[in-house]
């Protein structure tokens, strides 16, 4: 994505809450995302992860009993204050757990999202899907079969198309949310090199259920635990010398 | 900028659609009262609801809707007798002994049922069951409630059977599974566990065969042979309030007391529709729960 | 439980399978049968002749030609009318409503037009339609008057349709910076169309084969003519047999059981259809 590639921006969540109706999912959590980083969030099940992630590109407001406080900044501006949803979710895009291709072709996949934009140029939208394609690592794979379905790829290619088709998009930041689960070992680490690759240009926010994985591809780690966030640090402090003993009690697999 | 005022529009559309069968429902009742009430400006309700005779006509005209109401009542009756035994035994056959290729067949049988015009099961009732009845009981004529309520019950058994194998489908396989293992024979399991379990849902077929029964025109009018008295038996010709409508309007001057008194059998027909469909639902509701 | 007990019972079990085996064939015979009939009685009087000419001397000779354009003008026009609102119906309901009162009230709508007999929307066209707006007896009244009888089939087989995409193809498309709208229009819609179809052709072999809705709506009695506009009067299958079975006397068998059998052909590949449609896109579903 070279040359043009935007600046990547920063996030910052401050004494962020959510409920679900009663449910409190998120308690004042206060974090801050830097520009071209992979922040890995961790945490066992039900600690708020996914709810934080989902906070982040308002992913949630199609939830009627979604309720929040505080605050989340994209480049200074309130996201839920001074932005709408759909400008939020084009900046900020998600790659689901579950590779889930809409049953359309490969290229009409990666072009879903910029012909609604509004992106009619031909010969930009081939570009685009080069280029998406590449970033992703699935280009040389498919592109002899751009139009068949997308059905057809296997699991960890339908997993690198989502994250075409994100990226196609061009947002600032990329959420990921548990993006190998369904994966086997070896499309895994397609997966995380891919990651690796696209730090150059953009901010990535990982959570996932593998601490492993967090290791592996984070700059700095967010542990998470019944909806409060516990610690945050650089990956090496935190797998190595954790200030919070429920850090380490988790990363060393006592619970969760 | 454009593009969100297209959306909007688009949306507010599609809002204003749901809102047409709301509408639709409100204008089918203001206008059956509109020109139904019409006639008690003439005629006294208790003269229309508590008559006996249906002589819209003569001089003067006597507009007693008694054996119209009747007149349905017995041929709905009758087809509801015959239908829903067979449609609740053929529902529990259908769900729970026939499997593949006998299953499909049947089911498509009953699809096939469904599917046929009333006007052609009517014809065919004139044409072939009114004859048999005839000869069968040495009777005048062949056009008779019985016949009428015959060819009902194949209308309804098809609405019957779908909605009670629905209900059976719907009842947890846990139910069955611990009946058979208490030691039951499967028809004990049938009989006394699968029936029970889905009764509101096998009532709301019940009522929804009633609506679509004593609903039904085209054939009925064709084979009951419309006579508008008081039915003493279910072998002589009845008529019916639908059959009345279908039959009588055509020639009703636009503005008569005729022409009003048949959209006042109209209320009756839609506030009874309205009540069936409202029972059926709240049966098919308080199973959800 | 004891040997004896247990024979009896499976003894019982045996007798009410046979019971509930012969109430099944006591309804599916007569449909077997009264399909069997009309195809063999009318099979004979059917002809090139017989589709494609006018009715002569009082309908009891000539053809049906009047009817069966007749009717097949008047659901195409119904099909113009009911699609859109019922599919918008559905959308909304499906992807819009919120669970409130008024969402309530247009379920408890839809289900009561559902059971409202044919004849009362006949009497509610004749009202609104024929005299009110003043469309007289006319394929515009008769075929409006069928649109709102089918509305119901249309709007809940859409219903359904649309509720069967997954949820996951709304969540894709939202996070792909889609507005509410592009996406039921780009990653709803289209997967539901091929429901939404079916149910509408289920819709369409309904309004073909109903009469009392048109008997004051649109139904010529005897028009040897095809209808010059919308605002014309016209013949149709279903009331041609009406008429013909009931009205005049000393007519040939064969024409009615022509009738009844092109009509009943008519509205069965229509449900054929449906069905055929249905199965395939079952098989051809990806998700």
């Amino acid at each position: 994505m070279v040359s043009e590639a935007p600046a990547a921006v920063t996030m910052a969540a401050q004494q962020w809450s959510v409920w679900y109706g009663t449910v409190q999912a998120l308690k004042s959590v206060t974090l801050d995302i830097r520009s071209r980083e992979i922040l890995g969030v961790i945490g066992p099940a039900n600690s708020g992860k996914t709810s934080f992630l989902r906070s982040l590109n308002r992913m949630n407001d199609m939830n009627p009993a979604f309720r929040y406080e505080g605050k989340i900044a994209l480049d200074r501006q309130d996201i839920y204050r001074e932005l709408d949803g759909q400008t939020v979710r084009r900046r900020v895009g998600i790659v689901f757990a579950l590779p889930l291709p809409l049953p359309m072709s490969i290229r009409e996949n990666i072009l879903y999202g910029p012909r609604l934009r509004g992106e009619r140029n031909r010969a930009r939208l081939e570009e685009l899907v080069e280029r998406s394609l590449k970033a992703a690592s699935l280009w040389e794979e498919v592109r002899d079969r751009l139009d068949s379905s997308a059905m057809k790829l296997s699991g960890g290619q339908q997993q690198r198309l989502c994250i075409a088709r994100t990226l196609a998009m061009e947002p600032d930041v990329v959420l990921f949310d548990e993006p190998c689960s369904g994966l086997d070992p070896i499309s895994t680490a397609k997966v995380e090199e891919t990651m690796v690759q696209l730090k150059a240009h953009y901010t990535l926010v990982l959570v996932t259920n593998n601490t492993k994985q967090a290791a592996r591809v984070s700059d700095r780690v967010a542990f998470f635990l019944m909806g409060e966030l516990i610690e945050l640090g650089s990956t090496e402090v935190m797998f190595t010398a954790p200030r919070d003993r429920r850090t380490n009690d988790y990363i060393t697999g006592r619970f969760g | 900028m454009w593009q969100r005022w297209r959306e909007r529009f688009i949306e507010k559309t599609i809002a204003a659609s749901g809102m047409f069968s709301i509408i639709v429902v409100i204008l089918i009742f203001l206008f059956l009262l509109k020109e139904g009430l019409a006639l008690f400006r003439t005629v006294p309700m208790t003269d229309f609801l508590g008559g006996d005779r249906w002589y819209p006509i003569s001089e003067p005209p006597r507009f007693g809707v008694l054996p119209l109401i009747l007149g349905s009542c017995v041929v709905t009756l009758g087809a509801i007798v015959l239908a829903v035994p067979v449609s609740i035994a053929s529902a529990l056959f259908i769900s729970e002994i026939a499997a593949g290729w006998a299953k499909d067949a049947l089911k498509t049988g009953i699809e096939l049922l469904a599917a046929i015009p009333s006007v052609v099961l009517g014809f065919l009732g004139m044409a072939v069951l009114a004859p048999w009845i005839k000869y069968l009981f040495q009777l005048p004529t062949g056009l008779t409630a019985l016949t009428g309520s015959i060819i009902l019950a194949l209308m309804a058994m098809p609405t019957i059977v779908s909605i009670t194998e629905d209900a059976l489908a719907a009842v947890p396989r846990g139910y069955r599974e611990a009946a058979l293992a208490l030691g039951a024979t499967r028809w004990q399991m049938m009989s006394r566990v699968l029936l029970p379990a889905a009764r509101p849902g096998i009532l709301a077929a019940v009522m929804l065969g009633i609506g679509r029964v004593i609903g039904e025109t085209m054939a009925v009018m064709m084979v009951t042979g419309n006579a508008a008295v008081i039915p003493r038996s279910v072998l002589q010709p009845v008529r019916t309030m639908t059959a009345t409508i279908a039959a009588e309007m055509g020639e009703a001057v636009r503005g008569s007391d005729h022409y009003f008194a048949l959209f006042a059998i109209g209320i009756v027909l839609f506030a009874i529709s309205f009540l069936l469909n409202a029972a059926a639902d709240l049966f098919l509701h308080q199973e959800r729960h | 439980m004891a040997r004896p007990a247990w024979q009896r019972a499976l003894g019982v079990q045996r007798v009410a399978f046979v019971l509930l085996f012969l109430s099944t064939l006591l309804i599916v015979i007569p449909a077997v049968a009264i399909i069997g009939t009309i195809t063999v009685r009318g099979m004979g009087a059917v002809s090139w002749e017989f589709l494609t000419t006018m009715p002569t001397k009082g309908m009891r000779a000539g053809g049906i030609f009047p009817a069966i354009v007749g009717t097949l003008e008047l659901v195409s026009l119904t099909v113009v009318f009911a699609l859109p609102i019922g599919i918008a119906t559905a959308i909304y309901l499906t992807e819009y409503a919120t669970d409130n009162w008024l969402t309530r009230l247009v379920r408890l709508a839809i289900v009561n037009l559902s059971g409202v007999p044919s004849v009362v929307y006949g009497l509610f066209g004749l009202g609104l339609f024929v005299m009110f707006l003043g469309f007289g007896t006319s394929l515009l009244a008769g075929a409006l008057t069928l649109a709102i009888m089918i509305l119901p089939v249309i709007i809940t087989a859409s219903e359904e349709a649309l509720r069967s995409v997954p949820k996951s193809f709304r969540e894709i498309s939202l996070s792909l910076g889609a507005s509410h709208w592009q996406t039921v229009r780009h990653a709803v819609l289209p997967f539901a169309i091929p429901g939404i179809m079916t149910g509408t052709i289920l819709g369409i072999g309904r309004a073909a084969g109903e009469t009392a809705p048109i008997l004051f709506t649109v139904a010529a009695f005897y028009l040897p003519r095809l209808p010059d506009s919308i605002f014309d009067q016209a013949m149709a299958l279903p009331y041609h047999l009406y008429v013909i079975s009931t009205q005049i006397p000393n007519i040939p068998a064969s024409q009615r059981y022509g009738t009844a059998f092109v009509l009943l052909v008519l509205v069965l590949s229509l449900n054929l259809a449906a069905v055929i449609l249905r199965a395939r896109f079952r098989r051809r579903r990806q998700w």
